[in-house]
């Protein structure tokens, strides 16, 4: 088996990392560069990269830091945001990338995932679901939170896997940047119904979340952002607390 | 001057990017000629089994490249570049051959997951009690690495079988015989231990 990756989620605005609550109210959390060699430096299994500007001009520096990221980290880089054509992908993995992420452009056009998977591999190829507690299930919503898609997140990432996506970036809407814990039931239903990985997102407060988004919603990874940032836990302390709770980590 | 070989797939930057870090200094090759001044070839890995194996040899390097591995010149293949060592593939149903420098073939991974993708440890030894490869020096593997496949080689010789992971099943992570190196893993993505690995490969 895979021991479980513990991966920074580093949202970049204007080529710098921000941070918001509920996908709102971004606040800036330092340099992407500095931050990704740190996190890297500190046992990082992982790091995902996303554009929450996707603009032309954000695409841009996005591109600059991925090249100068991939230029002096040796782990695997997951990039996304505005994601719209194969041509994107291209771009982006050129850059030093290994994965790309998309969510929207996936949404209103599901053959893209079976192009890029055609095209580089569905092991490059993630999909990032945000979903929205909706009674007992989970909405998938688009243009970073704002519109319902009108899909159930977990037929969607079925769906998505299906078509060849690699791994599925699943993030609760409701729980993002709240320390609350992730929603354990979204992450199981989801994990139990794809044959990919599933990384879970949204709501970390601590080892003792991440252990059960493992142990109980069955994530292969976990993501993180605010809690990393704001240095209210290191990788390694969150690494020495999974490994006493029973989760294999590098 | 380390050639990596270009058969138009594969991210090929990454291990450039390695191996640049490393103070290696390497070039893309993409045709026979281009090996000339090459004291060691990577062969990276990301990709379809059948579409590499077609590439190398509408490229010419399929021959070029079996005459290097004959010659036991430094050569290492990295995921589908150690998968491409082997005969043939079920990925390509047998209808596109290997480079044949290890006897046997690459069969679908049975997981969890359809692909393994992730840090598994890998331990130095063989996949049989007392059937491991010795090399000139004791060359230690042992520790995490990041893989990515849903395919694995299945040697058919035992011996050449230097490290091994486990996938619900053992499999073999890194196979070697004198200068030839097949690593299931991505050492390029492995942090300071996959570094390390590059670099002890390829200092002169």
């Amino acid at each position: 088996m895979s021991a479980a990756r513990v991966i920074p989620c580093l949202d970049i605005d204007a080529g710098r990392v921000v941070k918001g609550v509920r996908f709102r109210n971004l606040r800036d959390a330092g340099d992407p560069v500095e931050r990704a060699r740190a996190y890297a430096l500190g046992g990082a299994d992982e790091l995902v990269f996303l554009d929450v500007g996707a603009t032309v001009r954000s695409r841009k520096i996005l591109i600059e830091v991925v090249e100068r990221v991939s230029a002096e980290v040796f782990i695997p880089l997951t990039v996304g945001g505005g994601i719209q054509t194969v041509g994107d992908f291209r771009e982006i993995l050129r850059a030093g990338a290994d994965k790309v992420s998309m969510a929207t452009a996936a949404v209103l056009n599901p053959g893209l995932i079976a192009d890029a998977a055609a095209a580089f591999g569905s092991q490059c190829v993630v999909l990032s679901v945000d979903a929205l507690r909706a009674g007992a299930s989970w909405e998938v919503m688009t243009h970073g939170g704002r519109r319902p898609a009108g899909l159930s997140a977990v037929d969607w990432a079925c769906r998505a896997a299906a078509l060849g996506a690699g791994e599925i970036l699943l993030n609760s809407i409701d729980r993002d940047g709240t320390g609350r814990g992730y929603d354990l039931e979204l992450i199981r239903a989801v994990s139990e119904a794809v044959d990919v990985p599933v990384i879970a997102s949204g709501g970390a407060g601590g080892p003792d979340q991440m252990a059960e988004a493992v142990l109980v919603g069955r994530a292969d990874a976990v993501l993180a952002a605010s809690i990393l940032h704001d240095g209210l836990w290191t990788i390694s302390d969150i690494k020495a607390r999974l490994r006493a709770g029973g989760v294999e980590v590098r | 001057m380390i050639g990596v070989i270009d058969y138009g797939a594969g991210n090929l930057h990454s291990v450039r990017k390695s191996l640049d870090r490393l103070g290696l200094r390497s070039r893309l090759v993409s045709s026979p000629c281009e090996l000339a001044g090459v004291r060691g070839v990577v062969l990276p890995g990301v990709g379809h089994f059948g579409a590499a194996a077609g590439e190398l040899e509408r490229r010419g390097l399929t021959a070029a490249l079996k005459e290097w591995l004959a010659a036991d010149r430094p050569f290492l293949g990295i995921c589908l570049g150690m998968q491409l060592l082997f005969e043939d593939s079920e990925e390509s149903d047998g209808r596109a051959p290997g480079l044949g420098a290890f006897r046997g073939n690459v069969v679908r991974l049975q997981g969890p997951r359809r692909l393994h993708m992730g840090w598994s440890f890998v331990r130095s030894g063989a996949l049989r009690e007392g059937a491991g490869a010795r090399g000139p020096d004791d060359w230690d593997f042992s520790g995490y690495y990041y893989f990515v496949h849903g395919y694995v080689a299945v040697p058919a010789e035992p011996g050449v079988v230097a490290a091994v992971a486990e996938y619900r099943r053992s499999f073999a992570a890194v196979v070697r015989r004198g200068n030839v190196l097949g690593v299931q893993f991505h050492p390029e993505k492995s942090g300071a231990l996959g570094l390390r690995l590059l670099e002890r490969w390829g200092k002169p």
